[in-house]
């Protein structure tokens, strides 16, 4: 509530801004918009911190879920439309479900984990802590005077989303293409080489085996498998 | 609507990734918490942008077209980043960052020299 206390300190709109929008606000009177706005981001917040502080695994995926449905809630309440269905289609729908398929493959437990959170937890707290303080008061004191306009057509249709892009925006997004196809392969490859070290089983056995591997010996080793997949891969 | 509320809401979430990252120790909450970073640098590009346009008469909504360019962005990211994590785990037999120690100072010279040998044996078992 730091901000709201903060935006009623000046009792009227100043120079800067936008006069017009808002003189049309009072103070300490909130829209209905910025009520869902505030519900939503509350309801968001708490989902992103269920996940970061969550020792079930799979649950801090599924409280992700609320959190990126939450945000997509508010990018429909700011009128980007377009964003919204994007976050919806590529957050919730695939980026959620690949974290679910790599807790899955990696044998994830089910329950409770106990390590879940290293050791260096506070001072994380406190880089967070200090970080939100530091931020939330540069942001809240350099924009309590300015208002967003949500009124009149939708800023972030799918009709002006699509027209900016293809007008303007061009070059980057025939980019972005061959950024895809170069992630597309990067995964292949890395895929690809792991599955050729796990098919030759006379290194890995040989090293545990060994009792107390010495780590550079193990490290030619790991190399030594290495070398025909490369050769493998330029040819 | 009061610009404060979403950038502070972008700032809450930025922080909650933050500390996200410092402070798990799966690879793939790791990742999560990226992942919440990067929303909620989508939710200030998508606010100032909606403000900007109604502020100034020609605009590019450039801050609309670099939320979809950081969206395809992460999705790439999450796929090369859980292609790492699986093959570090074929490898390691572990998604657990603390253990990944072949490359942090003073640990094979140091007093726990034995530490990472064992480690990795029970790791390649």
């Amino acid at each position: 509530m730091t901000f709201a206390l903060a935006a009623a300190g000046p009792a009227h709109p100043g120079p800067s801004g936008v006069p017009l929008a808002a003189a049309a606000h009072g103070f300490l009177s909130p829209t209905g918009v910025e009520i869902a706005f505030l519900l939503v981001g509350l309801l968001t917040f708490g989902a992103a911190l269920v996940t970061v502080t969550t020792r079930q695994l799979v649950h801090a995926a599924l409280w992700l879920v609320v959190a990126l449905g939450g945000l997509a809630v508010e990018y429909l309440l700011l009128t980007a439309e377009f964003i919204a269905w994007v976050q919806v289609l590529i957050y919730v729908g695939s980026v959620v479900v690949l974290l679910l398929f790599g807790l899955m493959l990696t044998r994830a437990p089910i329950g409770r984990s106990p390590d879940a959170d290293s050791g260096n937890r506070w001072a994380a707290l406190t880089v967070a802590a200090a970080a939100a303080a530091a931020l939330i008061w540069v942001v809240v004191d350099a924009f309590r005077t300015t208002w967003i306009d949500l009124d009149g057509p939708a800023a972030g249709s799918t009709e002006v989303t699509g027209a900016s892009l293809f007008q303007h925006w061009v070059l980057p997004f025939e980019a972005l293409s061959v950024l895809l196809l170069a992630a597309l392969v990067g995964a292949i490859v890395l895929s690809r080489k792991a599955r050729a070290e796990k098919s030759s089983p006379p290194v890995n056995s040989r090293d545990s085996a060994d009792g107390s591997p010495v780590v550079p010996e193990s490290r030619n080793h790991s190399s030594g498998g290495h070398r025909p997949t490369e050769q493998e891969g330029a040819r | 609507m009061h610009l404060a509320y979403p950038a502070v809401l972008s700032a809450l979430l930025f922080c909650t990734g933050v500390y996200g990252v410092l402070a798990r120790r799966n690879a793939i909450l790791v990742l999560m918490s990226v992942e919440l970073m990067l929303n909620a640098v989508n939710l200030n590009l998508v606010a100032f942008d909606v403000w900007l346009s109604r502020t100034a008469e020609e605009t590019l909504h450039s801050g609309q077209a670099l939320t979809l360019f950081t969206i395809a962005i992460a999705a790439a990211e999450i796929g090369i980043g859980l292609a790492i994590v699986l093959a570090v785990y074929r490898n390691r037999g572990t998604s657990d960052i603390d253990k990944l120690r072949d490359t942090a100072e003073g640990h094979e010279s140091g007093p726990d020299g034995d530490a990472p040998a064992a480690e990795k044996a029970e790791a390649s078992a």
